[in-house]
């Protein structure tokens, strides 16, 4: 047999070679269109039965219905959807702030370590319910008590992998800062914050979705609506009124922003890692 | 020729009684069984660990720059090229990327890595992420190295490359190299004392002085010469693995 010619590439595709790239293919391609497919499929069970039942609209809408309320009320449901992001934005912000502050000073210190960090496990393992209307007894701006509602729920995934990531740092780097006589902010900055990025962004990734689970049951909880109401108050207030469909309408919304968060925030992630951390290199050999 | 002294006597379960000397521009090995505190007496060398009883000392003055690692592993910060990881013991002393700039990437061109300086570790093989580790050891050209097994995890094929580089090196820098190693070839081939040490507790059996002249090429390794020594070494370990026992 002659060598193949150098021109001709395409022949040395072999038959493992196109299933692997038939399979890619059908990934890709089926990542997006198998949802959407299974979206449309519920859309059309879920009409079907709003029909053929003829169930009324204050017991279960139809999903046109839910559209069109959407559109409908979109003005006043936007409203409260920015009050309810901007609640959600400013917890997962103070998250942060307070999840690396207290994981940072947790390694500094093992004494503050031990001191702390049992309440802050029984912090967060009470049920923010529970503890939501003392706050708003106490506190008395509204906003500083649904921030605080939405902090409580939210820091601890930040502060529990950030101290594991900061306390994860390569045993033998440890040695050779030390022999090269490191101070302890340069070892903070040049060794345990870089170990302990990935671990951080796989605790903000959860804590995104909590702190919007915090802004809405602090809405829930704090309940009188005032000039700015967030979305949560919005679905109470439907639901007293047996507008069935804009409660739908508003739940979308929420779940959406919590899709959006946490795409967000995976897309970040990515982008911080991508050159170097496993979990965000394609396998590419 | 300045000198430096070292005696320790570590009175730890680790190291009994042991005592080295160590003179400016030795390469010595240190060679023996799993668990016979050499690692620990690089530990202790580097001060890292301090010796229960005996002391090491110094000759001249001794600063933190004066002294280069090379772990078993390659130890790189992943997240960092590898310029910048030849850079920390720079760094760490506040030297920012520009003063140093030369001497960084001049250590990358001892190690032959010039080219690779904006790449990240996981994009090197197991050999030349050695070398990063090696050229950081080197850029702030040390009084002393320390290596503890380097090679061990690599195949035997990069691990002579690895040898013979590694003593044109020290010869163009000029230090002192403490070489802890499994092996009694690469400790032949490399060094000009091997010490040899015995387990459980572990302390200095003998020391072999090895004559051959530097530099020694590839040939050395098929001499006659480096087999004899090569016997004598292993003799001398079969002899401290007995008394272990």
């Amino acid at each position: 047999m002659s060598l193949a010619d150098p021109t001709d590439a395409t022949i040395a595709i072999d038959a493992d070679e196109a299933a692997r790239l038939r399979r890619r293919r059908l990934e890709k391609f089926g990542k997006w269109i198998l949802p959407a497919a299974v979206l449309v499929l519920m859309l059309v069970i879920w009409d079907r039965i709003v029909v053929w039942n003829a169930i009324p609209h204050y017991i279960l809408p139809g999903p046109r219905l839910v559209f069109e309320t959407l559109i409908k009320d979109w003005a006043m449901l936007f409203e409260a959807l920015l009050v309810t992001v901007q609640i959600t934005l400013m917890a997962l912000a103070v998250a942060v702030i307070g999840g690396v502050g207290l994981a940072v000073l947790f390694t500094q210190s093992r004494l503050v370590e031990m001191s702390f960090y049992p309440y802050a496990v029984i912090l967060q393992v009470t049920p923010i319910v529970a503890i939501a209307p003392l706050i708003f007894i106490y506190v008395d701006s509204r906003i500083a008590g649904l921030l605080l509602c939405a902090w409580l729920v939210a820091f601890f995934p930040v502060l529990s992998n950030t101290t594991l990531g900061l306390n994860s740092a390569d045993h033998n780097l440890r040695d050779l800062f030390r022999i090269y006589g490191a101070s302890r902010w340069q070892t903070l900055r040049f060794l345990q914050l870089p170990s302990a990025l990935p671990y951080f962004l796989g605790g903000l990734r959860i804590a995104g979705g909590l702190s919007l689970i915090g802004a809405v049951v602090a809405e829930y909880v704090a309940g009188t609506g005032g000039l700015k109401s967030g979305l949560a108050f919005r679905i109470l207030e439907a639901g007293y009124r047996l507008n069935i469909p804009r409660m739908f309408a508003a739940l979308i919304l929420i779940a959406a922003t919590g899709v959006i968060i946490f795409a967000g925030l995976s897309f970040l992630s990515h982008m911080l890692l991508r050159k170097w951390h496993e979990s965000a290199l394609k396998q590419d050999r | 020729m300045e000198q430096v002294d070292k005696t320790f006597n570590g009175n730890v379960v680790a190291l009994k009684g042991m005592s080295l000397q160590v003179r400016e521009g030795d390469f010595i090995s240190l060679l023996g069984p799993s668990g016979c505190g050499k690692s620990t007496a690089l530990r202790l060398i580097s001060n890292l660990l301090h010796p229960t009883a005996g002391r090491i000392t110094w000759t001249g003055a001794h600063e933190t720059g004066d002294l280069g690692v090379v772990f078993q592993e390659p130890t790189l910060m992943p997240w960092a090229t590898v310029a910048q990881n030849v850079w920390l013991p720079f760094r760490l002393r506040g030297k920012s990327y520009g003063e140093v700039k030369d001497q960084v990437l001049e250590a990358l061109k001892l190690v032959g890595l010039e080219k690779f300086q904006t790449s990240y570790p996981r994009e090197l093989s197991g050999g030349m992420k050695m070398r990063v580790s090696i050229a950081r050891a080197m850029v702030t050209r040390p009084r002393l190295i320390l290596m503890d097994e380097p090679f061990a995890a690599l195949d035997e094929i990069t691990r002579f490359k690895l040898n013979n580089d590694l003593l044109k090196l020290k010869e163009k820098i000029g230090c002192t190299v403490i070489f802890v190693t499994h092996s009694v070839f690469e400790s032949v081939f490399l060094s000009d004392r091997i010490v040899v040490m015995a387990a459980r507790p572990g302390r200095v059996i003998t020391e072999l002085e090895v004559d051959a002249e530097y530099p020694r090429e590839e040939t050395f390794r098929t001499s006659a010469e480096y087999a004899a020594y090569a016997r004598q070494a292993t003799d001398a370990l079969h002899l401290a693995m007995g008394e272990a026992a």
